[in-house]
C-alpha cells in the first residue's frame, strides 16, 4: 500500500531529473560558446573601460579617468570646452546620418503601398528594389565612391549634362528654375503637412488634443512663408543653380555635402530593402474586414489610411525604429573605413569608427572600452525611452 | 479612360523611374568594367554609358583590342586571387551558418519545451545581451583570442561567431507555437528528448531554419569588421576584405575596381534573382519577432 502510494512520485521526480540533465545538455554547446564569447568579454570590457591599457603592457588602474576625458568639460579662458572634442563631432555626425532613418521608414511604407497594390509584374518591380540591399557591402561602397566622384562619377556627369541641356538658353533656364522652386516649395509643404500629421496622431493617442483649425492656420503660414522666401531669393538661387551645374561639387570630398552624400547611398540601398518587405508583409496582414467596414462608413482613401492602415502597422513601425536606432548608432564604419577614411576634417567619422581607430589603430583599449560603455548606455536609454513611449502610441489587437 | 486606370498607370510609372534609378548605378558598373581606363573621362559634358568599342561594332575583330576590353576582368582576378577569397568567404559562411543554427536550435528547444530551474531567468539574461553592441565584446575578445594565438586563423573568424542570442530568440519563438500533440505522440512512442528534437521538431521548422540559415550566412558573408581585425595575412581573407586591399591599391583605377566589384556581386545577385521568394517570405518570417 505504501509502496504504491510514493511509486508515482519518484517516477515523476526521476523525470523531472531526466528532463533537466537533457535540457543543460541542449543547452550546454550554446551556453559554453554564450559564456566564453560573450558574457565574459562583457565583464572584461567593462574593468579595461576603467584602465589604460595599451595592449602590449599590462593594465593600468586609473578610475573614472576614461570617462571624464571622454565625456567631461574644463574652463578655459572662462569658456567650458569639451575634454575630447573630437568625440563631440563624432556623436553629432553619428546622430546626423541617423536623419535617414525616418525619411527611409517613410519612403519604405510608400513603396510598400505601391507594392500592396494587385498589378501586373509586381514581383518583378520588387525584386529589382530588393537588389541594393542583397548585395549591401564593399562592392557597393567602392561602386558609389566612383559614382560620386567630382569628375568622372555618373553623378556629376549626370548634373552636367542634363543641367546644360535645360540650361542652354535663358528662357529655358529661367523657367528650369520657377519649376523647380515650385517642386521644392511644394515638397517642403507636404513633408511639414506628413509631420504635423504624425505629431497630431501621437498627441491624439498620448491623450493631448489640438484643433483642426491651428494645424491649417500654421500650415498655410508655412507654405506662403517657403513661397515668399523662394520669390525673395529666387535671383540668388537661380544664379546658384547655374554655378552648381558648371562646377558640380566633389560630393564625398566637401564638408558639407559628404554627409548628406551619404544620406542619399544610404536611402538607395535601404528603401526598397528589409523594412519594406516587414511594411509589405504588415500590410498583407491587416484582414479586409476591417476596410469594408471603413468603407461603409464612408471613409476616402485618406481616412481608410489613417484611421485603419497606419494603427494597424504601428507594431511593425515601432520594431522598425527600434531597430534602426540601435542599428544608427552603431553604423558607419564599414563606409568610413572603404570610401572616406571618416574625412574630410573628420565628418564622415562616426563613434564605431573612432572606436575602431582608438581600439585598433592607436591600442588604445581602455578608452575604446569606454567609448564603448557610453555607445551602449546611449542606446539603452534611447531604446528603453522609445519602448516607453511606443506602448502608448502602438496599437496592439 | 476612367480613374482606374489612369491610378494605375500613375503607380507603373513611378515605379519604373524607381526601379530606373535602382538599377542605374549597377549598369554604369557593368558598363564601366569593359571600358577602357582612359574612357571614364566624359568629353563636352555628356554622360559616356557605353564604352567606345564593342567587338561587334567593329567590322575586324581586333585581338589586341579586345584583349583591353574585356581585360580588365584577367587583371582583377589575377590581382585579387578571387577563387582564393571565394573559397575563404564560403568557408567560413558556411561552417559558421551550420554550428550558429545547430546551438540555436538546441538551446531554443530547451528554452522552449524543456522545463528546468531557472530556465525564465537564463532566457532574460540572453534577451538582455541581444541589447549589447558588438563593439563592446570586440575589444575584450580580441585581446582573449590574441592570447589563445587565434588572430588571423579560422577559428577567430568562426568560433566567436557561432553562438548567437538572436537565433535562439527567433528558433524558440517558433518552436513554442508548434503543436504539442506530435511530441506527446512521439513520447509515447518511446523516444527520448534527441529522438524528439531531431524527428518532431526540426522537420516541423524548416520554414524558421531556413530563414535563420539564409541571414545567418548572409551576416557571416557580410561581415567587415571582425575579419577586418582577425586577418592579417592574405590567404585568411574573406571576399570583402579582399577587395578592401584592392581598392587600397587601386585608389582611382575604376575600369578594373569595377570589374573587381562586378566578380564579387554578380553570383550573389543570381542567387538571389532565382530565389527572392524565399528570401522574401523569410523576412517575414523574421519580423514576426517584433509582433
Amino acid at each position: 500500500m505504501n509502496n504504491a502510494k510514493t511509486k508515482p512520485v519518484e517516477k515523476r521526480t526521476s523525470a523531472r531529473r531526466r528532463e533537466t540533465l537533457a535540457a543543460y545538455g541542449f543547452l550546454a554547446p550554446n551556453f559554453l560558446g554564450f559564456l566564453a564569447f560573450t558574457s565574459i568579454p562583457v565583464i572584461i570590457s567593462l574593468f579595461m573601460s576603467f584602465t589604460h591599457w595599451n595592449i602590449f603592457k599590462s593594465p593600468a588602474w586609473v578610475g573614472f579617468e576614461n570617462f571624464s576625458s571622454l565625456l567631461g568639460f574644463h574652463h578655459e579662458d572662462a569658456r567650458l570646452v569639451p575634454n575630447d572634442p573630437f568625440f563631440w563631432q563624432y556623436v553629432y555626425n553619428t546622430v546626423y546620418l541617423m536623419i535617414g532613418i525616418p525619411i527611409g521608414m517613410m519612403g519604405s511604407l510608400l513603396i510598400a503601398l505601391m507594392m500592396n497594390q494587385k498589378l501586373k509584374g509586381i514581383v518583378f518591380f520588387r525584386t529589382i528594389y530588393f537588389l541594393p540591399a542583397v548585395c549591401s557591402g564593399v562592392a557597393l561602397l567602392i561602386l558609389w565612391k566612383y559614382l560620386y566622384n567630382a569628375d568622372i562619377g555618373l553623378i556629376n556627369q549626370m548634373i552636367r549634362s542634363v543641367g546644360g541641356a535645360l540650361y542652354s538658353s535663358p528662357a529655358t533656364g529661367l523657367m528650369t528654375t520657377v519649376l523647380l522652386a515650385i517642386f521644392f516649395g511644394l515638397t517642403m509643404i507636404g513633408c511639414v503637412a506628413l509631420i504635423m500629421l504624425l505629431v497630431m496622431y501621437i498627441c491624439s493617442r498620448l491623450g493631448l488634443q489640438w484643433k483642426e483649425g491651428i494645424y491649417r492656420v500654421l500650415l498655410i503660414a508655412f507654405g506662403s512663408g517657403v513661397f515668399i522666401a523662394i520669390g525673395a531669393y529666387g535671383g540668388a538661387v537661380h544664379s546658384a543653380i547655374l554655378s552648381f551645374i558648371s562646377t558640380p561639387p566633389d560630393w564625398l570630398g566637401t564638408v558639407q555635402w559628404a554627409k548628406p552624400a551619404l544620406i542619399v547611398m544610404g536611402l538607395w540601398g535601404g528603401l526598397g530593402g528589409y523594412n519594406m518587405i516587414l511594411y509589405l508583409a504588415a500590410l498583407q496582414g491587416v484582414p479586409s474586414s476591417y476596410y469594408e467596414a471603413a468603407e461603409i462608413d464612408g471613409a476616402g482613401p485618406w481616412a481608410k489610411f489613417w484611421s485603419v492602415t497606419w494603427p494597424m502597422i504601428s507594431p511593425t513601425t515601432f520594431f522598425i525604429l527600434v531597430m534602426s536606432i540601435i542599428g544608427g548608432f552603431q553604423s558607419g564604419f564599414m563606409t568610413a573605413n572603404v570610401m572616406t577614411g571618416g574625412g574630410p576634417a573628420g565628418s564622415t567619422t562616426t563613434i564605431e569608427y573612432y572606436l575602431y581607430q582608438t581600439a585598433f589603430e592607436k591600442f588604445n583599449m581602455g578608452y575604446a572600452s569606454t567609448i564603448a560603455w557610453v555607445l551602449f548606455g546611449v542606446i539603452l536609454i534611447l531604446t528603453l525611452a522609445t519602448w516607453k513611449l511606443g506602448g502608448r502610441v502602438v496599437t496592439y489587437e | 479612360m476612367n480613374r482606374r486606370t489612369l491610378a494605375k498607370a500613375a503607380l507603373y510609372f513611378i515605379l519604373s523611374v524607381g526601379a530606373i534609378s535602382m538599377l542605374a548605378p549597377f549598369v554604369w558598373m557593368a558598363l564601366t568594367s569593359i571600358k577602357q581606363p582612359g574612357e571614364v573621362f566624359a568629353a563636352g559634358g555628356g554622360i559616356k554609358w557605353l564604352p567606345e568599342h564593342f567587338f561587334w561594332r567593329d567590322t575586324i575583330v581586333d585581338c589586341a583590342k579586345y584583349r583591353a576590353w574585356w581585360g580588365n576582368y584577367p587583371d582583377a582576378w589575377n590581382e585579387i586571387n578571387i577563387p582564393r577569397l571565394y573559397m575563404s568567404s564560403i568557408f567560413v559562411a558556411a561552417v559558421g551558418t551550420f554550428g550558429q543554427v545547430l546551438t540555436s536550435a538546441m538551446a531554443a528547444y530547451a528554452f522552449a519545451r524543456l522545463r528546468f530551474p531557472g530556465r525564465d531567468k537564463l532566457f532574460f539574461a540572453y534577451l538582455a545581451t541581444m541589447m549589447v553592441p558588438g563593439s563592446v565584446t570586440m575589444i575584450p575578445l580580441f585581446v582573449i583570442l590574441r592570447k589563445m594565438h587565434w588572430i588571423n586563423s579560422y577559428s577567430g573568424l568562426i568560433v566567436p561567431g557561432l553562438f548567437s542570442a538572436y537565433g535562439t530568440f527567433m528558433l524558440r519563438q517558433f518552436f513554442m507555437g508548434l503543436p504539442a500533440e506530435l511530441e506527446d505522440a512521439a513520447k509515447i512512442d518511446g523516444s527520448g528528448y534527441m529522438g524528439i528534437w531531431m524527428r518532431v521538431i526540426l522537420p516541423l521548422s524548416k520554414p524558421a531554419l531556413a530563414t535563420l540559415t539564409t541571414f545567418t550566412f548572409m551576416g557571416f558573408w557580410g561581415s567587415y569588421m571582425w575579419p577586418l581585425v582577425i586577418t592579417v595575412t592574405e590567404p585568411l581573407r574573406t571576399l570583402p576584405i579582399g577587395l578592401r586591399y584592392f581598392v587600397g591599391q587601386h585608389a582611382t583605377n575604376y575600369t578594373q575596381l569595377m570589374a573587381g566589384s562586378m566578380i564579387a556581386v554578380v553570383p550573389v545577385l543570381l542567387l538571389f534573382i532565382f530565389n527572392q521568394r524565399y528570401f522574401v517570405e523569410g523576412i517575414k518570417l523574421s519580423g514576426m519577432g517584433g509582433k
